[in-house]
This record gives C-alpha cells, sequence and structure tokens, in this order.
C-alpha cells in the first residue's frame, strides 16, 4: 500500500483492553475485540486498502454515541465513523489506533410526516428502505445511488451520495433538511429539521459531505418526493462518441432536464449486455439512456423531442421502454455495470471526476491515449447530463505492478478532468483515494481554509483523521484556535 | 473603499484585521436595513462586476459577485434560462448580495435555496487571504461544501469576489390556478395537498383572500397537472397580471408595514401562528415561509417557537432593531459551533459589525 496514513500513537495500542472495558461500560454488548471479528471493518467498498480497527464498538442510541465520543475525546482516542461501509474512496477505511463506530444498529424509521412531505430516520436505514418506508402512500427518495440496497442514509450523509437521478433532483445536500449529530466531545447539536433556512450559517450544508470528519450523525430527516406518475426510459445508440454528446447538449439546449441521462461507451456497453442482457445495441460506439419523467403526457410529448434531438444526430437505434418491466431492464445494464466489469476483468479501479460537458470528446481521446501509456485499458459510464465520468481502469491485481499502475492511471484522469476546468470528484467523495491529488484542485490556502472548519468541530483531529485532506496539520499551527488544556493533542504527529 | 481587484481587497482586510476595524461588506445595500444600526467601514464589492463565463448548455454561470442581479436574469433569460431559486431584489441588488443574504423566492419550496444553486465562489477570508470553495461544475464532492457556508453567510465569513452558479432551463408556460376566500387553515391544508401530488406544484402562496398555486413546465404537461388540480378543489385560472402581482407581492410583503418579520416553520403549523392575532400576514412556500408584520418581537418569537420554528426580523425603525437581534436566538451549544466557525475564516472579527448582536 503505496498510502501514507497517520503513525498508530502506541500508547493508545498499549491501553487497548482498558480502552475496550470502558467501552463495554457504555455499550455492555456491543464491543467488539476478537481480531477475526474485525476483520469484517477491515476495508470498505475501496478494497485495495485494508487495515482491521483497534476495536470496534456499535452503540444504539444517541446518548451512547455521545458517551463513547466524550471519553474517546477525553483519552485522545481517534475514531472512524461507519455506516454501511460501501464508500468507494476509502471513507471507512479503519485506523490501527482508532475505535471503528458502527451505526449499524441505528436502523429504524422513526417517523414519517406526509403533510410535511418528510421522514425521520436514523442514519443506519439504508437508501432504498426509506423508499420502502414510505410508497406504500406513494412517495419516494430520490437520491439512488447504485449502492442503495445496501448504502446507509448516514453513509450518505457524510459522502453527499449523488445517483442516476440527481441531474434532475439533487444530491443528498439537496434532499435532507437536518440531522441530530454528536460533535467529537460528546455535545449533541441539531442542525437544520423540520423548517427550511433556519436562522445562522448554514452548518448542516458543510456537515454534508464532510466524510466523517465533523461529527457522527445519529439521526437524518429528510425530504420525500411525491413519485411522478409515469417514467419511461429511452435507449439511444450512436456511431460516436460526439453524436452522442452533441445529443445531450441539445437535449438541455432545448429546456429538458430529464430524470436522468447516462451515457455508455462500447467496453462498458459489452460488458453490461453480457452480464444482464439489457437488450443493448452491440453495433453502437456510445449509448444514451434519457429517463423522462412525470404525467403521461410530459413524458409522450419529451420522448417525442428527444427521439427527434437523437436522430438529428445520427442516431443508429433508438427504443423507448414500453413497460415498468422494459424501463427497469434498461437500467439494469447500467445499474450493473460496475459489477458487469468486474467479470470481464479481475479487478477494475472506478474513477469519478466530473468535467465540463463539453470537454468530453477531448477528454475520452486523452483517456485513450492514456490508456495506451498505462497498458491498461478502460471502459466508461458516465452521468452525462451532469458530466460525472465513472471510468472503470481494468486491471489484474495478481500481476505484479499493476495496482500502481492502474492508481497511477487514475491519478492521471483526475488531473485532466481537474485541468479541463472539472474536479476530482463528483460524488464518490475524497476519502484515502483522492487525497493525495488535493492539491491538483486547491492551493494550500484552499485547503486550509477547509481545515480550518474542522477545527472548529473537532480541535484535536480525532474524528476518522487521515481522510480527504492531503496534509494533517494540528489546528494550533493553522491559525489560534483552540488549545485543550494547554496542549495540542498530538505534540509527536509528523505530518504525511 | 471600493475595491476592484483582489489583491487590493486582500491588502484592505489585512490592514483592517491588524488594527482591529470592522468593514462591512456591501453590495446594492439591498439589505442594509436589515440588522442592528452598526459603525462599520463600507466595503464595496461592485468593482467586482461582470459575468466571467456563461455556456448554457453547461448549466453554470459564473459572475463577479458585485454584478448586478438584472443584468445577470437578463442575459440568462436571453438564454431560456433562469437562476431556478428565484432571487429578487431592489434595483442596484447584487449576485453577490443575494447569495450572501440568502434570497429566494417562492420557487423554493420546488426547486431548492440559493444554497442548492451556489456551485463555488471566490473569497478574501477575514484573514486577508484569497481563496476558492466549490468549483464550477454542477456535481462535486470534492472537499467540504464550503459554497453552503456562503450562502447566507451574512457578509460574516468572507468577501466574496465570484459565484458560480447553477442555471437551468426556464420553463416553456407557467400558469396560476387560484381558489377564493380561504382561512389560513383551509390555505394550508389544499397547498400541501397539492405539494404532495402528482401536480409537481412549482410555488404555493396565500395572501389576501387568494391561494394560489403555480405549475410550470411544457404545454402538455402543464395542461395534464392543471387538470389533477382542478380535481382537488375548486380553482380558477388566475389572469397573468394578477398572477404576476400575486408572487410579486410575496418579494416584497406588505410593504407598509414598519415591521416585518420572515417566519420559517412546519406548513403545518403556520395556520396556528397566521390566526394568532399578531399582524398581517402572508404565507409562502406552502406554508413553510410566513411574512408577518409586528411590532410585538416578544410575541411573535414565543409563537415561532411554540410551532418549532424561527423567526427573522427583516425591516423595522432604528430603535427595534437596536433591541431585537435580527436572527432567531440559536441553542447555545449551536451558537458556540457557529462562532468557532466564524473565527476560523475571520478570526479578527473584521466582518462583525455587531449587525446580528451575537458575537463574543
Amino acid at each position: 500500500m503505496s498510502l501514507k496514513m497517520p503513525p498508530p500513537d502506541g500508547r493508545v495500542l498499549a491501553r487497548r483492553a482498558e480502552i475496550a472495558r470502558a467501552l463495554a461500560a457504555i455499550v455492555p454488548d456491543g464491543v467488539i475485540q476478537d481480531l477475526d471479528a474485525l476483520r469484517v471493518y477491515e476495508s470498505d467498498g475501496l478494497t485495495a486498502y485494508r487495515q482491521p480497527p483497534m476495536l470496534a464498538v456499535l452503540p444504539r442510541t444517541t446518548d451512547q454515541v455521545s458517551r463513547i465520543l466524550a471519553y474517546c475525546h477525553r483519552e485522545g482516542v481517534k475514531v472512524v465513523p461507519r455506516g454501511s461501509g460501501t464508500s468507494l474512496s476509502g471513507g471507512a477505511l479503519p485506523l490501527e489506533d482508532a475505535v471503528l463506530l458502527g451505526m449499524a444498529r441505528f436502523n429504524r424509521v422513526l417517523e414519517v410526516d406526509y403533510a410535511e412531505r418528510l421522514a425521520v430516520v436514523q442514519p443506519g436505514v439504508t437508501n432504498l428502505a426509506v423508499t420502502k418506508a414510505v410508497e406504500g402512500r406513494g412517495f419516494y427518495y430520490a437520491p439512488d445511488p447504485s449502492s442503495q440496497i445496501a448504502c446507509s442514509i448516514g453513509g450518505n450523509v457524510a459522502e453527499n451520495s449523488g445517483g442516476v437521478h440527481c441531474l434532475k433532483y439533487g444530491l443528498t445536500t439537496n434532499n435532507v433538511l437536518g440531522v441530530e449529530m454528536v460533535l467529537m466531545d460528546g455535545q449533541v447539536v441539531r442542525l437544520g429539521g423540520r423548517t427550511l433556512d433556519a436562522p445562522g450559517l448554514d452548518l448542516l450544508g458543510v456537515v454534508v459531505g464532510s466524510e466523517g470528519l465533523l461529527g457522527v450523525v445519529t439521526e437524518v430527516t429528510v425530504r420525500i418526493l411525491p413519485k411522478p406518475e409515469t417514467a419511461r426510459a429511452v435507449l439511444i445508440g450512436f456511431p460516436s462518441v460526439e453524436a452522442a454528446g452533441q445529443t445531450v447538449a441539445e437535449v438541455i439546449a432545448a429546456g429538458i432536464i430529464p430524470a436522468g441521462m447516462e451515457m455508455m461507451d462500447r467496453p462498458a456497453i459489452h460488458a453490461a449486455e453480457a452480464f444482464v442482457e439489457a437488450g443493448y445495441p452491440l453495433d453502437v460506439e456510445a449509448l444514451l439512456i434519457v429517463e423522462l419523467d412525470g404525467p403521461a403526457a410530459e413524458c409522450d410529448h419529451l420522448t417525442a423531442e428527444v427521439e427527434a434531438i437523437g436522430r438529428r444526430n445520427g442516431s443508429t437505434t433508438c427504443r423507448a421502454s414500453t413497460s415498468e418491466a422494459e424501463r427497469l431492464k434498461f437500467w439494469a445494464g447500467r445499474k450493473a455495470a460496475f459489477p458487469a466489469v468486474g467479470r470481464i476483468s479481475p479487478d477494475y479501479y472506478c474513477m469519478d471526476g466530473t468535467i465540463p460537458r463539453r470537454r468530453l470528446p477531448e477528454v475520452l481521446q486523452r483517456m485513450e491515449a492514456l490508456s495506451e501509456i498505462h497498458g491498461l485499458k478502460v471502459a466508461n459510464v458516465f452521468h452525462a447530463g451532469d458530466g460525472n465520468l465513472h471510468p472503470l481502469i481494468l486491471y489484474d491485481a495478481d500481476r505484479e505492478g499493476e495496482l500502481e499502475r492502474a492508481e497511477a492511471f487514475g491519478a492521471d484522469i483526475l488531473r485532466l478532468c481537474v485541468e479541463v476546468g472539472g474536479v476530482l470528484t463528483g460524488e464518490h467523495g475524497v476519502g484515502v483515494e483522492k487525497r493525495d491529488l488535493m492539491g491538483v484542485m486547491f492551493t494550500e490556502t484552499d485547503l486550509k481554509h477547509q481545515q480550518r472548519v474542522k477545527c472548529a468541530f473537532d480541535p484535536e483531529l480525532l474524528l476518522n483523521p487521515g481522510k480527504v485532506f492531503p496534509v494533517l496539520h494540528r489546528c494550533a499551527e493553522l491559525g489560534r484556535m483552540h488549545v485543550h488544556r494547554g496542549q495540542t493533542a498530538f505534540p509527536d504527529l509528523p505530518r504525511f | 473603499m471600493r475595491p476592484s481587484t483582489t489583491e487590493d481587497l486582500a491588502q484592505i482586510v489585512a490592514d483592517a484585521a491588524s488594527s482591529g476595524r470592522k468593514l462591512e461588506i456591501v453590495g446594492g445595500g439591498a439589505q442594509a436595513e436589515v440588522g442592528a444600526p452598526r459603525q462599520a467601514e463600507r466595503l464595496d464589492m461592485t468593482g467586482f462586476s461582470g459575468v466571467i463565463d456563461y455556456d448554457p448548455a453547461e448549466l453554470v454561470l459564473t459572475a463577479g459577485a458585485g454584478t448586478p442581479l438584472a443584468q445577470i436574469q437578463a442575459l440568462v433569460a436571453a438564454n431560456n434560462q433562469m437562476l431556478a431559486f428565484e432571487p429578487h431584489g431592489a434595483p442596484g441588488a447584487t449576485i453577490g448580495g443575494v447569495v450572501a443574504a440568502g434570497v429566494s423566492g417562492s420557487r423554493r419550496v420546488s426547486r431548492g435555496a440559493v444554497r442548492d444553486h451556489l456551485l463555488g465562489f471566490k473569497a478574501v477570508s477575514g484573514r486577508g487571504e484569497a481563496f476558492v470553495g466549490g468549483a464550477k461544475v454542477v456535481k462535486n464532492v470534492t472537499g467540504y461544501d464550503l459554497p453552503k457556508l456562503a450562502a447566507g453567510s451574512w457578509g460574516r465569513l468572507f468577501a466574496m469576489t465570484e459565484v458560480t452558479l447553477k442555471v437551468l432551463p426556464k420553463p416553456e408556460t407557467a400558469i396560476t390556478l387560484a381558489a377564493d376566500g380561504l382561512d389560513p387553515a383551509a390555505a394550508v391544508a389544499l397547498m400541501s395537498k397539492a405539494l404532495a401530488s402528482q401536480a409537481e406544484v412549482a410555488a404555493a402562496g396565500h395572501g389576501e383572500g387568494l391561494t394560489a398555486l403555480r405549475l410550470e413546465g411544457f404545454g402538455p404537461s402543464v395542461a395534464a397537472r392543471k387538470a389533477l388540480l382542478e380535481a382537488m378543489a375548486p380553482l380558477r385560472m388566475l389572469p397573468e397580471a394578477e398572477a404576476g402581482a400575486f408572487w410579486s407581492a410575496l418579494q416584497a410583503p406588505l410593504p407598509d408595514a414598519p415591521a416585518l418579520w420572515r417566519l420559517g416553520l412546519p406548513a403545518t403549523a403556520a395556520p396556528a401562528v397566521m390566526t394568532a392575532g399578531l399582524g398581517p400576514c402572508l404565507a409562502d412556500w406552502g406554508g413553510a415561509r410566513v411574512w408577518l408584520a409586528s411590532e410585538d418581537a416578544g410575541a411573535v418569537r414565543a409563537a415561532a417557537e411554540a410551532a418549532a420554528g424561527h423567526a427573522m426580523l427583516v425591516r423595522a425603525p432604528e430603535a427595534m432593531r437596536r433591541a431585537v437581534p435580527a436572527l432567531h436566538p440559536q441553542p447555545a451549544p449551536l451558537r458556540a459551533l457557529e462562532e468557532r466557525v466564524r473565527r476560523t475564516f475571520d478570526p479578527a472579527a473584521v466582518f462583525e459589525t455587531g449587525r446580528f448582536q451575537d458575537a463574543d
């Protein structure tokens, strides 16, 4: 592993048994010490990195979370929070000397208020379970990351998760109304809630997407939406990526914001079709899936418009779904693109940059050139509407040096995204994966302004350290901040 | 002072910070009467004016923070687009001011607020340092979402020099349906029902005997959704001029009231507040925002709290603004946390002018 994490604190490791006893006094049936059992937590969705935690604790109540964090704060013990562990960027990667705080037992939907169109849920509830809880009354929760059967709402809040429908319905941040959160010192605060535009700074907005560095969310209030009357997916095949890209631009220029607009390139189409037989055309270079939703009259009207735009741009195939089963089949291929690629390659590495859409043809050409330089193939799935690329780099970890080459290739792709005016990550988060690339997008001054926000929430840097920021500055060094009992927390902590 | 380069701005802020002076960041001055009277040097941001980048197909616009809102709205309208959060302001209002004051209009209930459309910014913090937050693409989770802090920050964190906003296609058709003579309870019930339906109501407001529901989109879709609403309650089409006047009135509510409050409430709790005899009121966002005219601060804040909401004083005579904090008081831990966040950007409190009476 080339990644450097904060070095373990020997004094904390030496106190492992004592810390376990203290945590067991707070959650008697929820402390895991057995090394084999701890292996369950050794990685998240980014499996290239593995590290079992020192201990794991599984609280059930906000009060327990508060007491756990207060204890760890007092004793200078690091904490790594974890939802379902589906992060693709290593956001929940444990540390050798940290307590892993598993939120899986927070698994209840607490309240649904249909008049206010909101649901109050515990953070361990899965994304899909929110929709399941309200669909009987014709509602749903809009953000739908592909991992929605497994990923938790708490994890979605940490990562500001997206999904194929966020072009029209927004990311997690646009669909969360409030949270109850425990700060590292054990204080419980409520940010946002059932009202809009609460007084003061929008701290909720900065907590969403903070990758578990600012606090531990113990309750989430989300907006639920009435399910559209109709949804229809249109599959459009093109002889070139450029033609597909131009179609996307013209759909938007026509004033249409589809519920989803996805693009796949030839390798991705073939992998997906071989895996789920979604009915994708195999003789095209690019495939668009455009989903339209709303009243049937709107879907009819817009389907015709989108098909016409596709034809003007030389589409060679075009099919609109005629039933809900067929619509889901069209999506099945796209949603299974990652595992499908996993079938044609022993390993794959998924990137997540966003670019201005107009630069797509150029970016794909240069990615092709990079593919030759690094000697690794790449398949592309792409949230075309919002410019979010998911290049999947194909490699074999059993072959000497391929993982390193895949990572170098990925880093080159992300540098390219930033160079053309884009960003390192559109929805997967920085985590440990893109941490050391942050300097490509931000100056040291930019990063310090972000890191000082962390100091306002967690001045001793005990919560999920080693994620997001490439250099772990002590808060005292970032500017005059809270100095705990006259000392900084890690006087001998080297930077990494 | 009216800097027009980031270097000059940084120097001004650094000088003020080192000499303990206070700076009030001012755009068009549209919000000058919010908050307590204060003594601070004006930092006029209109020198940072002009559209920097706008490619309609990318759904993104970047402009200097001092660019007049009207200029931006005219530009996007000419390209059949809009700022979907429906900002508004007095003549001269700037885009930076709209962002800092968190000004969202009636469409906020369906399309989100300023916070949901601010993608990135450039600014000079209270440390006298230039930095960026967010980015210039519609989908980004790289690092902390600092634009969320910028929206509604009231110039207390940093002086924005540039903002990047999401833009969206302008609806092809917009109509307003109205019910007459409903009391607040019936009005909010109708609005809640409409907002929870498949009619995709863009805006829902109530005032002066009129309860209005706005539908936006493509013609065939609007027609279908109109039928849905008409099946729900007796409604009439509001003539365009009348509809325009109704929605404008919600943007500049109760102009003759000396003291005006903006309440954020659970919509279902709004009728109780509106019928408590506190003063004339209008409801927007289906009842989640209530505009209320009253000079009785104690009664308004108590009513807002009883409804689990909050009340911001947005206009009042000077004596009242001196005595009553504009922002609804927050619980102590939250207030302390917010203070710590403000100090990270502005350690010398150069942007704390006393306007909000809640800084240490």
